[in-house]
């Protein structure tokens, strides 16, 4: 076959779920050694068409075709075969098995008494080598970071010669290094031509590493570009189908301290770093933005902050007073609001409806229930009040939290947080796995809060959005604190080097 | 083959699963009944029969729930807070040796003031029988399905030993049984003459009472929020180990209200075959009820009937009544089958 001629083909692939259309005839190619990035926004139909090229899905119309045969529908077997790989989003690995054994997974005869380790493994490393994967064959999954498990999916692709790779969401994970990581990964894949379909919906990732886009809006496709013609205002507004506007911090004069932590450590916990030594003050009308690399203690505040976790040594003061206990309980009743990082799982009850979500951090107030007994009606009215006031998309306030969207979740958890006015509020990726208006809508009601007068502390992974919303910013590495900056004062460079660990000084 | 979330869930496909699962139960029991060599038309009959078919056999039918309602409510309530309390039959016998302690001549009080102390003290020691191994699980991180399984058969004992020593009746002619209760600690009769008592009253309001609890009360929606998401429930400051000690007293002392019931209402005294496993047939009855408290008395006289019918059908027809073994638990296999459909579809391919 020729390098031009395409390695998969979609023809006017169409799936409905019930009402909803999640693809509409949607026709593209996949060149030899090309990258195509799958914009859209969350809900848009990306996941959906993976889904019905790897067999999870089979689409009411359409065809598929993998270097020129059709593709059976339905099979991810017969897609294995034809050589695709994916990488999920939520990562399928078995947890207490080794990474040779999860590659090695189903590539093997059951009754093969015990697979060839030597040989395996040789492969494995041969394959690390050549793309930039480095993991180790014999560490158990469990031990792993997200990264390496990442590259553990990778491989297991790979290790099925897969000729045509989709990566779903792959950044959503990842540190900003393991991200440049990745991106030098698919580099070297794309040279070996292999051909890659990254779905994403962050535009500087799209940006760097497609050489084709294609924008999906509510399961159509609303465009393709060359990414070297194009430009992420384009994209963005093909994807939301409007210009998004940057968000515009006014000079706020900041207040009084709304909270004080001196010296706060806290005990060892899994895999992250514990704080060690960490002071930090938040100001009344003041974002206070917090950068770093995954793992150097971000949780521990956030925990610490949140109420979860205990200090081990030093103090805390809310508005001057200092709770005697610490407690979730104690956090919510000094006024801490707090957005945690995990929606689903920490966040929301999933199994449990949108009133009795919404009530959870205050049904014990005397709003919400009288001798013990919950008042239903107060509480529906509540959320009905939050599903209008924060424009939450769901069915009723009976159904299920699970049956949102992330978005629309989020937004939900938002209201929570923001109708009893807190007056330090703890945002930790507050954004993370949002569309583009999704992230707009957070990002304008957080500064609402600070416009109000409330303190906020903005955990994120995303630089970018720490560099936007944060009128200080400070930078955490093994446990311990940067001083702050104020906006604008250090470079990416210099915030970057303090992210690695380098002239990091307690403040 | 794989499952597949339904979009939707109507009413009518709601209760057509239900039904569903009797009849395939009703189908798999007929071929046991056709290798026992006896029409499945004619068992089914005489099993229906036995069971409600006269004013004896649903008044029998209803005392056999008595116990099951309360034990069946001590697992939904448990269970809805994903506490495993697989104990419930050790809870009923402490609840039963409490009975026989203070209600054979010990407290020389009145009726209407004896029985409720001793539903109460039995609650107590039924509550404080199952907060042992709560606490083992939220201090040590102790899996309760085994001290609470494993627990039922050391009070098995321990009441054998009872039975043999202090709580022995002089006058039982060396049967290891209790004395009997004296008149002021029996629950009376609902009909003068039938075995129904007004345990079944009881277990009938306490059905009620912990639906409200459930539904309506800030214990309740702490109950359910622990059971859906521990992490999320702390997170939101609901106190997680303190909702599943008090998980625990609910659900233990219900279970002990089974032996109090069965003692003062039906037996009148303590022995060793005072259940033949409410405790465990608690679990069916719960997860039948899909851990409805009103449910729960609904799959509890299913279950008894089932029983009841099965004992009176093997009387006339020759069938052994191993056969409501059989089919309480397909019905429970069924149903939970039948759950699952009414909330996925089957996708082949």
């Amino acid at each position: 076959m020729t390098a031009t001629e395409p390695v998969l083909r979609l023809q006017n692939i169409t799936k409905r779920f019930g009402p909803l259309t999640a693809n509409d005839s949607i026709t593209f190619d996949l060149k030899r050694g090309e990258v195509i990035a799958l914009l859209g926004e969350n809900g848009a139909g990306k996941t959906t068409l993976m889904n019905i090229l790897f067999g999870h899905y089979v689409a009411d119309e359409g065809t598929v075709e993998v270097f020129g045969r059709p593709l059976p529908p339905g099979e991810p077997r017969a897609a294995l075969e034809a050589g695709i790989g994916m990488v999920h989003q939520h990562f399928t690995l078995a947890d207490n098995l080794t990474v040779l054994e999860n590659i090695a997974l189903g590539t093997q005869p059951l009754w093969r008494p015990r697979l060839d380790r030597v040989a395996a493994a040789a492969r494995i490393q041969a394959m690390a080598r050549d793309f930039g994967l480095e993991v180790h064959p014999g560490a158990t999954v469990s031990a792993l970071s997200v990264g390496e498990r990442q590259r553990v999916e990778i491989l297991k692709a790979l290790y099925r010669d897969a000729r045509i790779l989709i990566l779903d969401e792959p950044t959503a994970v990842l540190t900003p290094s393991e991200t440049e990581a990745l991106f030098r990964t698919l580099k070297l894949m794309v040279a070996k031509g292999l051909s890659i379909i990254f779905i994403s919906h962050k535009l500087a990732e799209v940006m760097a590493v497609s050489d084709r886009v294609l924008v999906l809006r509510a399961g159509r496709l609303s465009g393709e570009r060359e990414t070297a013609t194009t430009d992420r205002h384009e994209l963005a507004a093909l994807m939301v189908g409007q210009e998004v506007a940057q968000p515009t911090v006014e000079a706020v004069q900041p207040g009084r301290p709304l909270l004080e932590l001196a010296g706060v450590s806290t005990a060892r916990r899994g895999s992250g770093s514990a704080l060690d030594g960490v002071s930090l003050t938040l100001r009344a009308g003041e974002i206070t933005g917090l950068a770093g690399v995954s793992g150097n203690g971000q949780a521990a505040l956030a925990a610490l902050i949140a109420g979860t976790e205990r200090p081990t040594s030093g103090s805390i003061h809310i508005d001057r007073h200092n709770p005697a206990d610490w407690s979730p309980r104690a956090a919510l009743a000094s006024g801490i609001g707090r957005i945690p990082e995990d929606r689903h799982a920490v966040g929301s009850i999933g199994d449990m409806s949108v009133t009795e979500n919404v009530v959870s951090e205050r049904y014990r107030s005397q709003r919400f229930s009288r001798y013990g007994f919950l008042d239903w009606g107060a509480a529906r009215r509540f959320a009905e009040q939050i599903i209008t006031d924060y424009d939450v998309k769901c069915p009723s306030p009976d159904a299920r939290i699970r049956l949102l969207s992330g978005g629309n979740m989020q937004k939900l958890i938002l209201g929570r947080v923001l109708d009893s006015d807190p007056k330090v509020i703890l945002a930790n990726q507050p954004t993370r796995g949002l569309d583009v208006g999704a992230v707009a809508y957070v990002h304008g009601r957080l500064l609402e809060a600070r416009r109000r007068g409330a303190a906020i502390l903005l955990i994120s992974e995303d630089l970018e959005e720490v560099l936007a919303l944060s009128d200080r910013v400070v930078v955490m590495s093994k446990g311990r604190l940067s001083a702050p900056s104020a906006r604008g004062e250090r470079s990416v460079r210099e915030l970057g080097a303090l992210m690695a660990g380098h002239g990091a000084e307690a403040a | 083959m794989r499952l597949e979330p339904k979009p939707t869930r109507p009413v009518g496909i709601l209760l057509l699963y239900p039904a569903a699962a009797i009849a395939a139960t009703l189908v798999f029991a007929s071929l046991l009944v056709l290798a026992a060599g006896a029409s499945p038309f004619s068992v089914f009959y005489l099993v229906a029969k036995g069971a409600a078919g006269s004013q004896f056999a649903l008044l029998e039918t209803l005392t056999r729930a008595t116990p099951l309602i309360f034990t069946g409510l001590a697992v939904a309530v448990a269970f809805r807070a994903r506490l495993w309390n697989i104990g419930a039959e050790a809870q009923l016998y402490i609840g039963a040796v409490v009975t026989v302690v203070l209600g054979t001549g010990l407290l020389p009080w009145p009726s209407f003031f004896l029985l409720p102390v001793i539903a109460f003290c039995a609650m107590i020691a039924g509550a404080a029988l199952l907060a042992g191994p709560a606490l083992l699980k939220t201090r040590f991180g102790v899996d309760e399905v085994v001290t609470t399984l494993l627990l039922n058969f050391i009070v098995l004992l321990f009441v054998s030993m009872l039975l043999e020593g202090p709580l022995k009746d002089p006058t039982g002619l060396g049967w290891p049984q209790s004395q009997k209760l004296i008149d002021a600690a029996r629950l009376p009769r609902i009909i003068q003459g039938k075995r129904l008592h007004y345990g079944f009253v009881l277990a009938l309001i306490s059905a009620l009472a912990i639906w409200v609890v459930m539904k309506k009360t800030t214990l309740g929606y702490e109950m359910r929020a622990v059971g859906h998401n521990p992490e999320a429930a702390r997170f939101a400051g609901i106190p997680v180990n303190g909702v599943l000690m008090k998980t625990a007293l609910l659900s233990g002392g219900l279970a002990a209200l089974a032996g109090f019931s069965e003692v003062s209402g039906l037996k009148g005294n303590l022995t060793l075959d005072l259940s033949p496993g409410f405790g465990y047939s608690g679990i069916v009855v719960a997860m039948l009820a899909m851990l409805n408290p009103l449910g729960v008395v609904f799959a509890a006289i299913f279950v008894a009937g089932i029983f009841v019918g099965a004992d009176a059908m093997s009387r006339s027809a020759g069938v052994p009544s191993y056969i409501a073994d059989v089919m309480v638990a397909t019905a429970l296999l069924t149903m939970v089958t039948a759950l699952l459909f009414s909330r996925y579809r089957l996708r082949w391919r």
